[in-house]
């Protein structure tokens, strides 16, 4: 196999990008654009300090290089990972001189495919490092990890082999008639699959909680134009980002944004205000706020503090009230003019975005909402991978199938068959039973980098 | 002194059920055949259990008759009492088994291939193969004839270095007391075929004269009795009955006192026996806690005294086994006419095979029945029969016949044997088969015939008549999804009749069918444009109706596994290539040699990563 590199670090995040080499020509390539001392003595699993000089002999870039040679490594190949604090650009100009020097660029998913090949990790592991590199928060990065370790492999095996273990009966009984083998009685099958379906329904049930700490909480901001809204976003996410200005509907369309409060995972869609509009340009953002309003599971309703309620601020606060949402009275540090008594709603909350009044309150309130504290991850598996989840349902609907067809009298030949089903999905979240489309699928969505 | 003594295009070694259905089946597909028995008398002889067919070895045997093989015609002629089993556990479990009149089943047989064109039958001991470039060229007997053939298929049984064991005493021989084939498995080992050593056993025949059956439970046949062949519609006969009786404690005494007795607690067996069909010791030992095990009494034949006593096979001295089967009820006073004995012979390792059941290194030599490490009159029949047709094909420049498993019994069979291998006497199971549901006896003739019929083995008459019975299968089922019912009293009184909640709307006839309290044929009294079916046109159109959904389960599996069976790996693949599968797995697949993805991922010590290894390889070719 060649030798692939790749930017491991996501683009733009954090001081430090890696630049990763996987392949025998690891080290080759970076002998060549490394100036350090004493190259040739360079140990398996250490760091050096150095340069990285272009091919014109100017310094790129200062760095941090480790070496970690086969078969101990991630890949369980000859890996090179080149730590350099330059940006993006700096970043892009080491990755291409390591290609211009024999290496490949990585294809998405590469490196963990590599691994995966090299017998590194089974199935179930190499999905949880692609959750891990997109994982968005802490808790879901340990409800990965637990994965990563086969937590969820255990006990999928567990409740396979219960079923397993029902399909011998009933096997045995079918090949064996008329020998003198107890039969299997309907009240035992019955009695193991209820067990078993509580358990995959916690399993099916813990997804929710696992998408949540993987996509976040889908959390919109609404209000009037000019209420703060881009300013309270960026009170959460601790800095600038959305433009901030005196006139009304400058936020002309949507922004996505993630954050994490507290332990809590959001994702932020910043709104344009609601309002009709004559406005063509923003008329479409309006549209796309009415759309992000539906879908959210948290609604953080805006309201400017300085002036008395208007129609539009009746309105949503109408169409709120069927959703999770907080009220937050904005601008505590100007005189009130807003009639508090006027809003018949429980979650209301005084903050000010400017002197950050009320902030800590308004992210305990989310904590407290969201409740991921009781997730707790170590303990409980969560699942966080749709296709696990997706298998767990289908393994459940076999089950169900076949309390009904007991139910229902059917012969015992034909449980068998969804029993069957269902142990063949399970096998297929530890990788025990292989469909090509599977392989196909997982690879498909694995990440550039690793 | 060895002489040249003819040409053939096939030669057959052993005539028990594997010989007799490959001899056959080459010679009806136009090969020059000539099969090689130790003794004309032992010809398709049942040295144990006098029956044929039972779970899943039943729907072998209408396979095998669905594509033009003998022994389902065989049995319907010789049965003396027949008994569909597991007809309260769903219709592809349904497991038809006769009791043959053993004797009479050797007879027709034997005369069946006599009268064989293209057929000779000779009494001799093949000692030989003569190999030349890896190409089988002739056989020697043991009296120096030399035999020409272009394929040889052994199907030596048990008789390969046999030998017999009775508590202390044992002694070379073949099952029943003929004579074993002694040198036959060091010509194996010189062509570098692996053998290894399996064990067997039966238990002891009875006089029926000294049985007192009035202390055991009858077992009748049925009342309406169902042929084994397709090409019989019914068969009326007089039937006889088996007997049920117990072992108990005293027996289970006996048997403790005397362990020390058996070759096999001593040590001097040493091939393995099968798990399925442990001897009476074996039972009591394992299954302590049991307090009886069951006995059947079954008769060899209607002109015989003999009785078999299934579930007492053993190895231990003849006089302990006298007193262990007097202490069970019916059998005090029992006279045996043959002790049990248990029996050791020389086997292949069948994972040496193609799905064809030709040698991969040899070309030209097939393996079928016990030789390839399978149990069962069935179980041999099935392969002998594929066997015989592949080797005259192969003479006749033809591709092999292969069945997978989704296509019948006999190709899980072969599939399981060739590709994961056995480590005991193999017997086949229903539940070794994926898709049994589709793999019924009632629908072997759907699955097979049409095949039978392009090899040749399945007459232009006799298919005609099968695709008439499609036609009307496939217009009645059409017909009854279609047709709506209205509410009648005369409907109500038959839902009331049968449990099932009454009707107050129009509704589907296939609905109702597929009620579970209610079937095809309860409906017909209020189906009046209903047309004259057989009763098996009948009972498929219930079972494809009654068990549509889980049907089309199966077929979704099947078609996903259809994918991985149809990724073919090419023939010169070189394992160095594939980077990054483990060793172990490296060495299995250059050794095995497998054809298709789906057959890779089913050799054992194959995992799931090496086949995606595999898979991605395969790619980039």
């Amino acid at each position: 196999m060649n030798t692939i590199a790749a930017i491991s670090t996501p683009a733009g995040a954090g001081g430090i990008s890696i630049v990763r080499i996987s392949g025998k020509d690891a080290m080759n390539i970076i002998k060549k654009i490394l100036k350090t001392k004493n190259i040739s003595d360079f140990p398996s699993h250490t760091i050096k300090y150095g340069h990285i000089v272009g091919e014109d002999g100017k310094v790129i870039d200062e760095v941090l290089v480790s070496y970690f040679e086969a078969p101990k490594t991630y890949t369980g190949e000859d890996v090179c990972e080149i730590n350099c604090h330059g940006g993006n650009l700096v970043t892009k100009q080491i990755l291409e001189l390591v290609l211009r020097n024999g290496a490949n660029l990585a294809e998405p998913g590469e490196f963990t495919k590599r691994a995966f090949l090299n017998g590194k990790m089974d199935l179930s592991q190499a999905e949880a490092v692609m959750d891990v590199i997109n994982s968005k928060s802490l808790k879901e990065k340990n409800a990965s990890l637990s994965q990563l370790e086969g937590v969820l492999g255990k006990r999928i095996s567990g409740i396979k082999a219960n079923l397993v273990d029902l399909l011998v009966d009933v096997e045995a009984n079918i090949d064996y008639p008329e020998y003198d083998v107890e039969e299997v009685r309907r009240e035992k099958i019955e009695k193991i699959l209820d067990e078993n379906i509580v358990e995959l329904q916690k399993l099916e049930n813990s997804f929710e909680s696992g998408k949540v700490l993987k996509n976040g909480v889908n959390t919109v901001i609404v209000g009037k134009p000019n209420v703060g809204k881009s300013s309270l976003m960026n009170v959460l996410l601790k800095e600038e980002r959305a433009i901030v200005t005196e006139i009304p509907g400058t936020t002309r369309d949507t922004i996505e944004e993630y954050l994490t409060i507290r332990g809590v995972p959001l994702k932020i869609v910043d709104t344009a205000g609601i309002r009709e509009t004559t406005d063509i340009v923003e008329g479409i953002g309006v549209e796309k706020s009415k759309k992000a309003l539906k879908e959210a599971e948290l609604v953080l309703v805006l309201l400017d503090g300085t002036r008395p309620l208007e129609e539009q601020d009746y309105e949503i606060l109408q169409e709120v009230k069927e959703k999770n949402h907080l009220i937050l009275i904005n601008k505590t540090d100007e005189e009130s003019k807003i009639e508090k008594e006027k809003i018949h709603d429980e979650n209301v909350l005084e903050i000010s975005a400017k002197t950050l009044a009320g902030i800590d309150e308004l992210e305990q309130k989310i904590e407290e909402m969201f409740q991921i504290k009781e997730i707790n991850v170590n303990d409980e598996i969560v699942v966080t991978n749709i296709r696990h989840k997706d298998l767990i349902s289908k393994a459940k609907e076999q089950i169900k199938s076949v309390q009904n067809a007991l139910k229902s009298g059917v012969p015992i030949d034909m449980i068998s068959i969804e029993l069957q089903n269902a142990v063949q999905f399970l096998g297929e979240i530890t990788g025990e039973t292989v469909s090509e489309d599977v392989i196909t699928g997982i690879f498909k969505k694995f990440c550039l980098g690793k | 002194m060895d002489y040249e003594a003819g040409n053939y295009d096939v030669i057959v070694i052993g005539a028990g059920h594997a010989g007799c259905e490959a001899a056959l089946s080459a010679a009806r597909l136009g090969a020059k055949t000539c099969l090689f028995t130790i003794n004309m008398d032992s010809i398709a002889n049942m040295p144990c259990n006098p029956n044929i067919g039972g779970t899943s070895k039943g729907h072998l045997v209408r396979e095998i008759d669905a594509l033009g093989g003998e022994m389902g015609k065989n049995i319907d002629k010789t049965f003396i009492q027949s008994r569909m089993l597991n007809t309260a556990k769903g219709p592809a479990v349904y497991s038809l088994r006769a009791q043959a009149d053993r004797k009479k089943y050797q007879m027709e047989m034997k005369h069946t291939l006599e009268l064989q064109e293209n057929l000779d039958v000779k009494q001799a001991e093949i000692v030989e193969y003569m190999v030349n470039d890896n190409h089988i060229e002739a056989v020697k007997t043991r009296i120096g004839a030399i035999y020409h053939a272009k394929a040889v298929v052994l199907c030596s049984g048990t008789y390969l270095r046999g030998k017999i064991f009775i508590g202390e005493t044992n002694y070379e021989s073949g099952p029943d007391g003929v004579f074993p084939a002694r040198f036959l498995t060091e010509s194996l080992e010189k062509l570098g075929i692996e053998t290894r050593r399996f064990k067997t056993g039966t238990p002891a025949r009875v006089n029926r004269r000294s049985i007192d059956f009035s202390k055991m439970e009858i077992q009748e046949g049925d009342s309406e009795i169902t042929p084994f062949s397709f090409e019989n519609e019914s068969i009326e006969r007089e039937q006889v009955p088996c007997y049920l009786t117990y072992t108990n404690a005293k027996t289970h005494e006996i048997i403790r006192a005397n362990l020390h007795r058996s070759p096999l607690y001593g040590g001097e067996i040493v091939g393995t026996g099968p798990r399925y069909c442990p001897s009476i010791e074996d039972k009591v030992v394992r299954f302590a806690d049991k307090e009886r095990h069951q006995v059947f009494v079954e008769p060899l034949g209607e002109n015989t005294e003999e009785m078999y006593i299934q579930g007492m096979s053993s190895s231990l001295p003849e006089d302990v086994q006298i007193a262990m089967y007097r202490t069970i009820p019916g059998l005090e006073h029992c006279e045996f006419t043959r002790p049990a004995y248990a029996i050791e012979y020389d086997c292949i390792d069948s994972t040496q095979l193609k799905l064809s059941l030709e040698l991969k290194n040899i070309e030209g030599l097939f393996f079928a029945g016990q030789v390839n490490g399978s149990s069962g009159y069935e179980e041999a029949a099935a392969q002998g029969l594929i066997a015989g047709i592949n080797a005259a094909r192969k003479v006749q420049g033809k591709e092999p016949l292969i069945l997978d498993r989704s296509d019948a019994y006999i190709g899980v069979l072969i599939d399981d044997l060739v590709t994961k291998g056995t480590n005991e006497p193999y017997r086949m199971m229903t539940s070794r088969a994926e898709y049994r549901l589709l793999l019924r006896q009632d629908n072997s003739d759907q699955r097979l015939t049409p095949k039978g019929h392009e090899i040749g083995l399945i007459s232009e008459e006799r298919y005609q008549k099968f695709l008439q019975k499609q036609e009307h299968i496939a217009k009645e089922i059409e017909r009854v999804k279609r047709t709506n019912i209205k509410p009648s009293e005369e409907l109500n009184a038959i839902l009331r009749e049968h449990h099932t909640t009454e009707v107050t709307t129009g509704t589907k006839l296939a609905d109702l069918v597929k009620r579970t309290e209610l079937d095809y044929k309860t409906l017909a009294p209020i189906d009046a444009e209903r047309p004259a079916l057989t009763k098996e046109e009948a009972e498929e159109v219930n079972i494809e109706i009654k068990y549509e959904g889980y049907i089309k389960l199966q077929l979704e599996q099947i078609e996903s596994f259809k994918k991985l069976e149809n990724r073919r790996i090419p023939e010169n693949i070189d394992y160095e290539n594939v980077k990054g599968i483990r060793i172990e797995a490296r060495q299995k697949l250059t050794k095995f040699r497998p054809t298709s993805i789906g057959q890779a991922s089913r050799i054992s010590g194959i995992s799931p990563a090496d086949i995606n290894v595999l898979l991605i390889y395969l790619q980039t070719l």
